[in-house]
């Protein structure tokens, strides 16, 4: 870890949670220093309700913390408008500015640059060209907010923030309601942006898989409040992803990275092969509720003929040869 | 959010619009007044007709001036409501000042029934009253401030929107009772006035209503940068450096001025507040509050004249009050426009 000094931001003995009169509701107390430094990707994982909009919230300044200090940049006041050149935010919260186009809505990240009355100058319009730019909504300018299609909204929202033009990016759930493919361009866009603009970015997902890909640096918020940082690495190693999800009836498996969706099941195989067909007829297995294991009366060969895959199954000395994983499926279950 | 030069070209239009509507209101009464008369009256006075001259400069043009006071002010108030409670059914009423207004003119017309204040109404007239004016100023007012120290309290926009909902209804139930309580006579009495109107108001209160008005205009032209970070909520415009609770304290002053000033004078006028900022969008077809405050004026101005041309009955002596004008003709006006387009929709 660097020295407080030369990170963006820097939180310390945080209390996040809610006031609700004189009643103090504590929705995490027992985080560690907290530190964000340029050119940073950081993914703020944990189950729904451990507190990881809230962390976000109180982190970028929405919501006062109930405790701690946070430093930004040194400073540890600030007044809405300083700290708008500070952070910058993508939320979950539905845009849908009425009569909006895009390049108005990404112009209105220059809000804490511009002046009185709004107007823009050339080094505002630079930015917003650039961050459209980067988002790659070019073709979009002109359309209406309303009109847009989920992961384009995102992008449009992302490039707000971009144009706010500040070292730090904070997105809650950026990936939430996108399709596959955008939720990886998405995070492949972030993990450039924070190598290419040393800009810190800190999100919240529950992408595990990418978020282990493109992470420099992995949050993990515990049930309880409790929070554990490190190298997405390290925390499956020492297993701190079992035990942050531990009791949600889901099992994190470390040899893939990945939660499983099917609890292990008593029913043994054999499954011999190799390669893609092999990995790919043990997941179908795990499916259907069998658990592949050394020795068992239930014997599946898979291989490759003429290159096609075929599957072998033998049983009580019989054979049976199948051309597709459904049919094998349908003989032995 | 720039004027492009489509906007400047529609503003133009809409200011040569406004020229002749306002020719038009002046032209129009129980007495028609030609166009080349009312310039000869502004022009060459000496050439005038007296009694044109004195139809138009002591009637007509305070009236006219009035609409346009009156329009520009509860149409700009409107489209602040609608854009700081992101609901397109706000206007400038829904935070209780105008109710609060009918509430102070409720109290000296019913309860007052003094020797002192029902001859101060026959002498001077309903609408042209000053102690009338005094009262709904001292409502509105109270009422504002009411909200406004409600609105430091409060979290949220969503919040501040049913408070004034609620303060609006509580006022509304005061007047009743004082209604239940009268006699006939002041109960018409008050009602004539709540029917609204834009004659009578001339000299210094034509001078005072301006001043306010004016005033109202400069501060909701202000906030304008601030109800454009609004449009993205108040997460949004809070992450961007807005101060939510100071842009809502300006937005609510600017509005309670406008709409507080325009109820006293003229009495509640509706529908214009509500209407026109849909009118804006749909013609400038931008959420650039830069343009939408001008075009906003232009066209609540051009369509007051116009209702208020229209509340003289064609080839008759009846007026009829401006209220019912303005509902009968801006409602369906609203309803062609949402059938050619979706802007509420996309709320």
């Amino acid at each position: 870890m660097v020295s407080a000094a030369t990170s963006l931001l820097n939180a310390r003995d945080l209390q996040t949670g809610y006031r609700s009169g004189a009643k103090r509701i504590i929705v995490a107390n027992a985080l560690p220093e907290l530190q964000l430094q340029a050119g940073q990707l950081i993914c703020l994982l944990g189950p729904n309700g451990s507190g990881k909009s809230t962390l976000l919230r109180t982190l970028g300044g929405l919501q006062p913390p109930l405790g701690g200090v946070i430093h930004i940049e040194g400073m540890d006041r600030w007044t809405p408008a300083t700290l708008a050149r500070k952070i910058s935010l993508v939320l979950t919260d539905r845009v849908s500015g009425n009569n909006l186009t895009v390049d108005s809505l990404v112009a209105l990240g220059r809000y804490p640059w511009s002046g009185w009355l709004g107007g823009l100058n050339a080094t505002d319009r630079a930015s917003i060209e650039w961050a459209m730019k980067a988002t790659g909504i070019g073709s979009l300018r002109d359309r209406k907010i309303h009109t847009l299609s989920d992961g384009q909204s995102q992008k449009v929202m992302l490039a707000r923030a971009l144009a706010q033009d500040t070292p730090i990016l904070m997105l809650d759930e950026p990936t939430a309601h996108l399709d596959l493919p955008s939720r990886i361009l998405l995070m492949r866009l972030l993990h450039r942006l924070a190598r290419e603009t040393r800009k810190a970015i800190l999100l919240s997902t529950h992408e595990l898989d990418l978020a282990l890909q493109v992470a420099d640096e992995v949050w993990l918020l515990q049930s309880g409040g409790q929070l554990r940082s490190g190298a997405p690495e390290d925390l499956v190693l020492n297993g701190s992803f079992e035990s942050a999800f531990a009791g949600e009836e889901v099992a994190f498996d470390k040899g893939s990275g990945n939660f499983l969706i099917y609890t292990p099941q008593d029913k043994p195989i054999r499954v011999t092969g190799e390669g893609l067909t092999l990995f790919w007829t043990r997941r179908a297995l795990r499916r259907a509720g069998f658990e592949p294991v050394a020795t068992a009366s239930l014997h599946i060969h898979a291989e490759e003929r003429d290159g096609r895959p075929v599957w072998l199954m033998e049983q009580q000395r019989e054979t049976r040869e199948f051309d597709s994983i459904q049919k094998l499926l349908q003989a032995i279950s | 959010m720039t004027a492009t030069p489509f906007s400047k070209v529609r503003l133009t239009g809409l200011l040569l619009l406004l020229l002749l509507a306002f020719l038009l209101d002046l032209s129009t009464g129980t007495v028609h007044i030609s166009l080349k008369e009312i310039l000869r009256v502004f022009f060459s006075p000496a050439t005038a007709d007296p009694i044109g001259q004195f139809i138009i400069k002591g009637i007509r043009l305070p009236k006219a001036c009035t609409a346009v006071l009156a329009g520009c002010g509860l149409s700009v108030g409107g489209l602040q409501m609608q854009t700081l409670f992101r609901n397109p059914l706000a206007d400038p009423s829904i935070l209780g000042v105008t109710a609060g207004a009918s509430l102070g003119v409720a109290a000296v017309m019913l309860a007052g029934g003094s020797m002192a204040t029902l001859y101060a109404i026959k002498e001077l007239g309903v609408s042209g009253s000053w102690l009338i004016i005094a009262a709904a100023c001292v409502g509105a007012g109270s009422t504002m401030l009411l909200v406004l120290l409600l609105s430091r309290r409060l979290r949220d926009n969503v919040m501040m929107l049913i408070v004034g909902i609620m303060i609006g209804s509580i006022t509304l139930a005061l007047i009743s009772i004082w209604q239940y309580f009268s006699n006939p006579e002041q109960v018409k009495d008050y009602l004539l006035w709540n029917f609204g109107s834009l004659g009578g108001v001339t000299g210094g209160q034509l001078l005072i209503l301006a001043v306010v008005v004016v005033i109202g205009l400069i501060v909701a032209s202000l906030s304008a940068k601030m109800l454009d970070a609004l449009l993205l909520g108040e997460n949004y415009a809070r992450s961007m450096g807005l101060s939510a609770r100071k842009a809502r304290a300006v937005i609510i002053c600017s509005t309670s001025l406008l709409a507080g000033s325009i109820t006293a004078f003229c009495g509640p006028i509706g529908f214009i507040g509500i209407a026109v900022p849909h009118i804006a969008r749909f013609l400038f077809n931008t959420a650039s509050h830069r343009i939408l405050i001008p075009a906003c004026c232009l066209i609540g101005t051009i369509l007051l004249l116009l209702c208020d041309t229209f509340a003289q009955l064609p080839g008759t002596q009846t007026v009829l009050p401006i209220n019912i004008i303005t509902s009968l003709i801006g409602a369906p006006l609203v309803v062609i426009l949402l059938l050619r387009q979706t802007t509420v929709h996309s709320w």
